[in-house]
Order: structure tokens, then sequence, then C-alpha cells
């Protein structure tokens, strides 16, 4: 064959490819905010969940999807930040720092449902605290702290060295200029790290069936009394968070208007992650820029 | 008030010391280790049970199709093999594989060679929220568009083999497309311009010098692709339909080893043969996992220095 003709051809299947993608991503897309748009309503997204009967909301769901989010990260982002520190700063080459690493990757690609099962041993089981959102945030925890710590890495490695070296010149020590002089220099890559973990809380959800629970009691939202069994505030109590909700309205929903429900919550979740995707990208290159001074 | 203000001051002294540096950040990445070993640990000891505790060998479980672990002992006692689950795991996920890599090698050389300023602009971000979607999004759009259009259009109950490896192809994509595209762009640009300069095309140059180049990238993202859409649960358990038979067509039900821990692990009482086979399958996905690993690593360390 011509080979002008041959690369005519592959160009068009490259570009058919490409655009097919594109078309997958919008049909989803408007086909979720199509449809969930008209179930949305003030309602919905503040009133409890029904059981049987019809015009439930998902209130409940999306406190408890933001408070888990609170507490995973009060563990993920220290304890990422701390151990990219040490891989970047810190860590020689040697058969201990090779296997940290090899311990991050198979971390980092476990099954969720397998980190779940885990947590449902350790963290549910062992500890006895039943279903609660702290073991939930625990299996969280574990899930994104490959990815926090990978990224925390990069973006130390981002900083010039002639920082580290002025700093350490004026008489700093090692910590000091990194608490005082390479953190701040990662800040832009770290911020996108913490944001796209949180996305990932959001969208989570086998993980949690087994650690955090399928039900929320009912809460009261005036008791804000941190250890109280109906307080929304205590984190030793079961909760379901969003994600799971459209599991469970999907397989074992009862209420009459569970494509409804079904719909809003999906387009909750997708403009909770699409909002946070926007967050990274926005606040990435403000803070780039004020950083750069460009 | 003073012995606070020689205590606060010691705490600033000892938070500012060399050594305390050291310790937090060993500390923390000292917990990355002891989570995966940790993990390994708990799940084989629960996962072996089957075998230890319940004499179920090995052999049983992972090569007969005889799964009933609810069977009465007048009718023979109950049978936990799993093989049917593995082969419907095998089964939506393979077939992703090969849909969504070819697409993916579409996508990246995209990105990277044909159209870079409309692939970074548009297609890469849209990639990027399609890695963002959660999956029981995922689930729920195939559930709800998916498997009524094949049971409208193909026939069948809809709930199938077919429904799951199509859900599963989307949800990888983002995967294989950002290894691959960031091993074709790690590739020296010398190569491309000696291939042009003697004539290739681009076609030519993408075939013979840049696709073979990224060899390791295009292997290390479709494995992990794989192992994506191996330990997949909810998504797929949405739409396969779960049945014990085992499929002969792709639009029959199906159930894989995430959908059956999925759905028994909370219904089971714990320490039952049932409940322990579940655990055991659960011990295969992380070796399955496990073994991954260890194929991206060697062909890493063979394929030289692509991520």
């Amino acid at each position: 064959m011509n080979a002008r003709l041959a690369d005519k051809i592959a160009t068009g299947l490259f570009w058919t490819g490409a655009l097919a993608v594109i078309v997958i991503l919008c049909s989803i897309a408007v086909y979720i905010l199509y449809h969930g748009v008209k179930s949305i309503n003030w309602d919905f997204l503040v009133k409890p969940p029904q059981v049987i009967r019809a015009g439930g909301g998902i209130g409940p769901q999306i406190f408890n999807s933001f408070y888990l989010l609170v507490l995973s990260m009060a563990f993920t982002v220290p304890l990422g930040i701390l151990g990219g520190v040490y891989l970047a700063e810190y860590a020689g080459v040697n058969r201990w720092t090779e296997f940290i690493r090899l311990s991050i990757e198979t971390l980092n690609s476990l099954p969720s449902i397998v980190v779940g099962l885990f947590g449902l041993l350790v963290f549910v089981n062992m500890t006895g605290w039943g279903y609660t959102l702290m073991s939930g945030a625990m299996a969280l925890t574990v899930i994104n702290l490959p990815l926090m710590i990978r990224i925390t890495e990069e973006s130390i490695r981002g900083v010039p060295d002639s920082l580290r070296e002025a700093s350490l010149a004026l008489g700093a020590n090692r910590w000091q200029s990194i608490i005082k002089v390479v953190l701040p220099g990662a800040f832009p890559g770290i911020v996108s790290g913490v944001i796209i973990t949180s996305g990932r809380v959001f969208g989570e959800a086998a993980a949690l069936l087994f650690t955090a629970g399928m039900s929320s009691p009912s809460m009261y939202f005036s008791k804000w009394k941190l250890f109280h069994p109906s307080s929304p505030l205590n984190p030793f109590r079961p909760a379901e968070t969003l994600a799971v909700h459209i599991w469970k309205v999907n397989t074992e929903g009862l209420i009459p208007d569970l494509r409804r429900v079904a719909d809003g919550s999906a387009a909750v979740l997708i403009l909770l992650v699409l909002g946070f995707n926007l967050a990274v990208r926005w606040l990435g290159r403000k803070i780039y820029r004020r950083m750069t001074a460009s | 008030m003073d012995s606070l203000k020689t205590f606060l001051f010691s705490l600033f002294h000892l938070g500012q010391r060399e050594l305390t540096g050291r310790i937090l950040t060993a500390g923390a990445a000292a917990l990355a280790i002891i989570s995966t070993v940790a993990i390994m640990s708990f799940i084989s000891v629960k996962g072996l049970s089957t075998f230890v505790n319940n004499g179920v060998s090995v052999k049983e479980f992972l090569l007969s199709f005889d799964w009933a672990p609810d069977r009465l002992p007048e009718e023979g006692g109950p049978r936990v093999g799993v093989l049917a689950f593995i082969l419907g795991s095998a089964a939506v996920s393979l077939p992703a594989v090969f849909l969504s890599a070819p697409l993916s090698v579409c996508c990246a050389v995209f990105i990277v060679e044909i159209a870079p300023f409309l692939g970074q602009r548009v297609l890469q971000p849209a990639i990027e929220i399609l890695a963002g979607i959660p999956s029981v999004v995922y689930g729920y759009i195939g559930l709800s568009v998916l498997v009524p259009f094949i049971r409208e259009h193909a026939g069948g109950l809809g709930f199938s083999v077919m429904a799951g490896f199509l859900v599963l192809s989307v949800m990888i994509l983002p995967t294989i497309v950002s290894i691959l595209t960031d091993s074709i762009k790690a590739l020296p640009g010398e190569w491309k311009e000696a291939a042009y300069s003697l004539g290739s095309t681009r076609w030519q140059t993408i075939r013979l010098v840049l696709l073979p180049a990224a060899r390791s990238g295009l292997i290390t993202g479709t494995v992990l692709g794989l192992a994506r859409a191996f330990g997949e649960a909810l998504a797929v358990q949405m739409v396969i339909g779960n049945t014990r038979k085992i499929p002969i067509s792709i639009l029959d039900p199906v159930t894989t080893l995430t959908s059956a821990i999925t759905m028994d692990m909370g219904n089971t009482p714990m320490g039952t043969l049932w409940n322990n086979a579940l655990w055991s399958m659960g011990l295969l996905l992380l070796m399955m996992s496990c073994f991954f690993i260890l194929v991206v690593r060697f062909v890493v360390r063979k394929g030289g220095a692509v991520r």
C-alpha cells in the first residue's frame, strides 16, 4: 500500500479514537446531569432518605461524605507529607528505600475491596468499634496514603536545590530547612495532592461497605456533643456515604422513586467530584502564580 | 508561668531538632510498609482458614465449579469451588483490556503526536475527568443505560458479561492512557526526527519507532489496567447479574470474585465455611494484585527507564 495513503488512514483512525473517547465522556456527563438536575432541589439535598415510601432525600449521606473526608484527611495529609519528605530528602539508595517503594506500589494497586476486607478485620472487629466513621476513615487512609506520599515526593523534588543550599548555608539544619523552605516551595503540588485524594474519598464505596457500614443512625443536628450516639459529629457511629448510598439504592432499594433518588445522588456526586477537579486546576494555577510572582 | 514557658520553649526546640525530623518522616514511611505487611498477613491468615480449619483442598477450591456453600450435610455437605468466579473475573476483565488498550494507544498517540494542542487542551482533561468519575456512577450508568440497551437490542436479560466488560473498558482507559502518554513523551526527540529525516511518514514513525520504543510503557499500562479491572467490585457487581451459572455467551449473567465477596460478606456469619471461602477469594485477589505488580516491575527493569 502507498505509504502516504496508509498515513492518511492511520491519522483518520487516531482522530476517530480520540473523538470516540470525547463522545463517551460527554454522553456520560450529559446523561447524568440532565437526569440529575430534574431531581435535585433543596428538599432532596437536606431531607433524610426513606426506606419504603417516596420522597426521601440524601441530606445525611452528603453530611457523612464530607465528615468522612475531614476525618480521613486528618490522617492522610500529615502522614502522606511526612512520608513524602522522607523519600525525597532523607532516603538513601539502599534496600530499605527500595522496600518502601515496593510497599507503596503494592498498596497503591490493591483492589479497594481488599482494603475494605482488611478494614473489616482490623478496624471493625479487632478494635471492637463495629461499623464506624473512624474505621472508614482509616481504611480510606490506607487507600490514599501511597498516592499522597508519591505526590508530595514529586513536588518536593521539584523544589530547586539552590533554595535548600541557601537555607543550609545560613546555618539551619536539614529539618529546619525542610519545614521553613522546602515544604512552602512544594506547597502547590501538595495542595493538588490533597484535592486529588479528596476526590477519591467521595467516590470510594467498595472499601466503605464493610468499614463505615451501609446505614446511618437517625441524627439530630441540634446535638453537637462529640460522643453522643445520635450526634452527627460522633466519629464512632456507622455512616453511609453518598457513593455507598448510590450502590445500595440501586441494588437493594425498595422505594418507588428509586430512579429519582439514584439520578439525583449520582448527579450530586459527579458535581462534587467535578468541583474538586476544577478547584485543583484553578487553585494550582493561582498558587503557582503567587509563589513564582509571575 | 515560667515553667510553662520553658516547657513550650523546649518543645519548640525539640521540634526543630534534626533527629525529630528523621524520626517523624521515617516513621511515616515505615507506616506504608507496616500497612502493606499487615494487609498481607491478616488477609492470608484469614484466607487460609478454609484450607487449614475446614480442610478444603487448594485443588478443589481453585479447580472445581462446585459452588454450594449452603448445601445441607444430608445432601453431601457444602462445596466451595470457585473456578466459576475466577473465570467470571477473567471473562469481564480480559475483553475490557482488549477493547481499551487499542483505544488508549489512539488517545496517547493523539495527545503526543497527532494534535498536541487539542490533545492537551481537550482530550487529556477529558480523560482525567473520566478517571475521576466514581466507580458506582459507572455502575449506575451501566445499570440504567447499558443493561436495558443490551436487553432490547442483543437479547438476554441485559445483565451480562458484555455489560460488565463495556463498563470496565471505559473505567480502565485513563490508567492505560496516562502511563502510555508519559512513556511516549519521555522518548528522546532525536529518534522521531531521525525517522522523519529518513523520509518516514508520520504513521511509519509512530508504528516503527515510537510505539516499539514505548513498549514497556504500553505493557505496564495494560497490566495495571487489567489489575484495576480484575479488582473492581461494585461497578461490575451492579451490571453482571451475579448468577452461579457458568456463562456460555457474552449475553449470559456471570459472577466474579469481587461481586461474590460484595454480595455475601455481610450476610454470612464469621467463621463458617461460606464466610471463610469468601476470605480465601479475597486472598486470591490480593495474590493476583501482587502478581501484577511483579510483572510490571519485571517489565520496567527489562525495558529500561520508563516509569
